[in-house]
């Protein structure tokens, strides 16, 4: 359906995840690092905040977004979110990352389906930018991000025009698409919406935060829908018919119950880069509430992640997010601080950790000797039939000084990360194993693809 | 006037989608067949009229012979031609066609996508999909696209010889959804109407060339939902009206200020004419339309409102020809809510 979903899915669930770190980070909260226990400071607080967003609003990250692309599956996109989280001092242990998710998703598809018109989808994104505007104030460099990303999102037409069909069919590359959402129509804007709902169809997780302001009903995880209220602007109050005649002259009017109380519309919402947005939806809900009522119980089934046929794609596009996001502070693991958000319950026996994948192995190449040109490059090597090695690129603009092989056995498949870190590339081969399907037969010792891979790259 | 029945389950929950339910009756059989989209997959539920024999079954959106790519899908829909009648299903990949039990497909029409450039992994920034379903006279059925074409397809009375035959080049938005009346026997001077999503209306007379009769301009809203009736086109837009227009003329008979929300979903009962309308407000309205062609006047009657509580309507269908008993969907739930009249 709509290709035009990741930048809004992104500034939405990662608005709501800055949130609840916020407020999760003032309170009192037992570290595994015994080192440092008790509350957070300030200043951590904030560092992780600022990390978190300048990751989010990277211009390499928001590059990547912007490209017009599928939404995939819940597996990828708490891929990227961890990620995200782990951008900073702050470790979640996989039970926290898991509630956070599961919060995340249910605030946003709170969001999406109670705006009253599909563009104000727009205004609930920009309540988020608008408060992580807010968290990040002190920070100048990060503060500008925020706004380059806000600017490039919304793009107010400033004597570009307006693209037409025409201009879209021809265009070689998203890159000459800046304006995304401002020249889209409400019926694409719906269809945009259509999408995220069903992303995020099925979901019921009951959030307590939720269930005690009656937002979401406890008995079946539905979220409330009021038939009471201003309507959205542009629809008339419902309760009326006029007929007319063949010159168009009113004749007749009569009205009927409309079955619910409903008023005029309010006043409207700035869509520019800010102002007041006129929606209390997408609007930071936790501030003023403890941490403890933001816990999230699982009371209904997880949406299936079955291999699903796109998981080259999927990889494809995780390998080129994870890259975008840039190199992790190196020394993560020391100076980080482990921590479990949320209280610990029950479920917190499942395995945290996926099977590991033994079906890949992690080479090194170091690729010194090529030109820049190949250095910036995505390669996927598939081998065919014909047990050829077919080579394809793709474009990431992303100079790296070095690239990791990863050879998915199961999917017959090798992808070059352009990742900075070791670290990301062995996330990424496990993800890979986690994408696979049934199990196969072991190929043969990886030396030989990794021949064949070096010589290819000679012949470039 | 109406009250609520027993529900019939489904295997999965409905999808966000325009027109999202399709009922079949099946007189001979005592049978009525519901469809319902969730994201790639259709699921079919056939009904004894006795409330006692459910049978269920799901149909994927894919290539035939394709083991993998299955894509979302955007509505199903009967067609009912003179001869058989074909379950349609449109998708981001292309058109399918089934038996309407859904046992055998019979069709499968590959969308034309746009030329892919030499990057890898490139997706088109216009979503590419086909959505509006109809059967039209003897041997049609028109699909529409989000081009905003509308492909014509040519059905034999048996068979699946079914051929392309002609491309309708009028809408320059997504197309939404497409309606016609007077299938078979009964001539009309109009007897198919196109919406799409900036609301334009385009009526035509079918025929081995399609002829375009009338264009009635939108208003930069979309019209979600269309039907065709005694020579008038109801449609519901975004902003939650419904306007009567007479087809030829576009003459504007009626505006009702129906729904709170996004109208999702119009039927029409041919016979009495009922008028079923269901949007994201929660609230599916019965009316009464009253055409008399002899002095050109509609009128709009409300006569019914049910309420489903924290739902947001996405299908709405009648179940006969006279309105006795009509069906819903909501998105995220997992049945078929039915009510009759008392």
């Amino acid at each position: 359906m709509s290709a035009r979903t990741l930048p809004l899915v992104f500034v939405n669930l990662g608005g709501e995840m800055l949130y609840i770190l916020d407020q999760r980070l003032r309170a009192p909260i037992a570290s595994e690092d015994t080192s440092d226990k008790g509350v957070w400071s300030e200043r951590d607080r904030r560092r992780v905040l600022n990390d978190v967003t300048a990751t989010l609003f990277g211009p390499s990250f928001v590059d990547e977004l912007l490209k017009p692309q599928q939404l995939y599956s819940h597996r990828t996109l708490k891929t990227v979110l961890t990620r995200l989280a782990h951008a900073s001092i702050m470790r979640l242990n996989p039970a926290s990352m898991d509630r956070l998710y599961e919060l995340t998703t249910m605030a946003v598809k709170h969001q999406v389906l109670l705006c009253p018109r599909p563009k104000d989808l727009l205004l609930v994104s920009y309540n988020h930018i608008d408060a992580v505007r807010d968290f990040v104030r002190d920070s100048p460099a990060v503060l500008n991000q925020v706004d380059q990303a806000h600017r490039r999102i919304i793009e107010v037409p400033a004597g570009s025009g307006i693209y037409s069909r025409a201009d879209f069919r021809s265009a070689p590359s998203w890159s000459l698409l800046p304006q995304v959402y401002s020249s889209m129509s409400e019926g694409e804007l719906q269809l945009l919406r259509q999408t995220l709902l069903v992303f995020f169809q099925d979901m019921h997780v009951r959030v307590s935060l939720f269930l005690k302001s009656k937002i979401q009903n406890p008995g079946n995880g539905r979220f409330a829908l009021p038939t009471s209220g201003p309507v959205p602007h542009g629809t008339e109050v419902p309760g009326l018919i006029r007929t007319f005649d063949r010159r168009g002259r009113e004749v007749r009017r009569s009205e009927f119950p409309p079955g619910g109380s409903y008023s005029r519309p309010a006043g409207g919402g700035s869509f520019g880069l800010h102002g007041a947005r006129g929606t209390l939806l997408g609007t930071n809900t936790y501030a003023a509430n403890r941490p403890e009522e933001t816990l999230a119980s699982r009371a209904s089934a997880q949406t299936g992640d079955a291999p699903n046929p796109l998981a080259k794609e999927e990889l494809n596009l995780l390998a080129r997010l994870m890259g975008s996001m840039g190199a992790q502070d190196g020394a993560g693991a020391e100076g980080a601080f482990r921590i479990s958000m949320f209280s610990p319950d029950d479920e917190e026996q499942e395995a945290g950790t996926s099977k590991e994948a033994e079906a890949f192995e992690v080479i090194s190449i170091q690729a010194t000797q090529v030109g820049c040109r190949w250095s910036s490059h995505l390669l996927s090597i598939t081998r065919t039939k014909q047990n050829a090695l077919m080579l394809k690129a793709a474009f990431v603009p992303q100079p790296v000084p070095s690239l990791f092989c990863i050879l998915h056995r199961q999917r017959d498949m090798l992808v070059f990360c352009s990742a900075q870190d070791e670290h990301v590339a062995s996330e990424l081969a496990q993800i890979a194993g986690q994408f696979s399907g049934a199990e196969e037969q072991a190929e043969n010792p990886c030396g030989n693809k990794g021949d064949d891979l070096l010589a290819m790259m000679d012949d470039l | 006037m109406y009250h609520k029945e027993k529900s019939i389950q489904i295997k999965n929950s409905a999808s966000a989608l325009y027109n999202n339910l399709s009922v079949l009756r099946i007189a001979p059989r005592r049978l009525t067949y519901f469809t319902v989209v969730h994201a790639n997959v259709v699921n079919m539920v056939s009904a004894s009229w006795d409330g006692l024999n459910y049978s269920h079954r799901q149909l994927q959106s894919k290539e035939p012979n394709v083991a993998t790519s299955t894509s979302l899908i955007m509505q199903a829909a009967f067609c009912v031609l003179p001869s058989r009648e074909l379950l349609v299903i449109t998708s981001q990949k292309g058109i399918q066609m089934y038996e309407s039990d859904g046992s055998i497909m019979v069709y499968w029409h590959a969308l034309d996508t746009p030329e892919t450039p030499s990057e890898v992994n490139y997706v088109p920034a216009q979503a590419v999909f086909a959505r509006g379903i109809s059967a039209v006279w003897e041997n049609y059925i028109c699909v529409g696209v989000s081009s905003g074409s509308i492909l014509v397809f040519d059905v034999p009375s048996k068979g699946s010889n079914i051929t392309l035959s002609e491309v309708l080049e009028e809408h320059k938005e997504s197309i939404t959804d497409i309606a016609s009346e007077c299938s078979g026997s009964q001539q009309c001077i109009a007897d198919l109407v196109s919406a799409d999503d900036g609301g334009n209306l385009c009526v035509w007379k079918s025929g081995e060339e399609f002829q375009l009769l009338n264009k009635i301009p939108g208003f930069d809203m979309s019209c979600s939902s269309v039907k065709l009736w005694k020579g008038t086109v109801v449609a519901g837009y975004g902003t939650g009206q419904i306007r009567l227009y007479e087809a030829v003329t576009g003459i504007l008979h009626a505006e009702v200020n129906a729904h709170a929300r996004w109208i999702y979903s119009l039927d029409i009962a041919p016979f009495s004419g009922l008028l079923l309308s269901a949007a994201e407000d929660s609230l599916v309205r019965v009316w009464h339309l009253t055409v008399s062609q002899e002095t050109n006047s509609v009128e709009v009657a409300h006569l019914h409102n049910e309420c489903v509580t924290d739902t947001q309507i996405c299908g709405a269908r009648f179940c006969d020809g006279d309105g006795y008993a009509f069906a819903v969907t909501g998105y995220d739930l997992s049945e078929i809510i039915r009510y009759t009249q008392t």
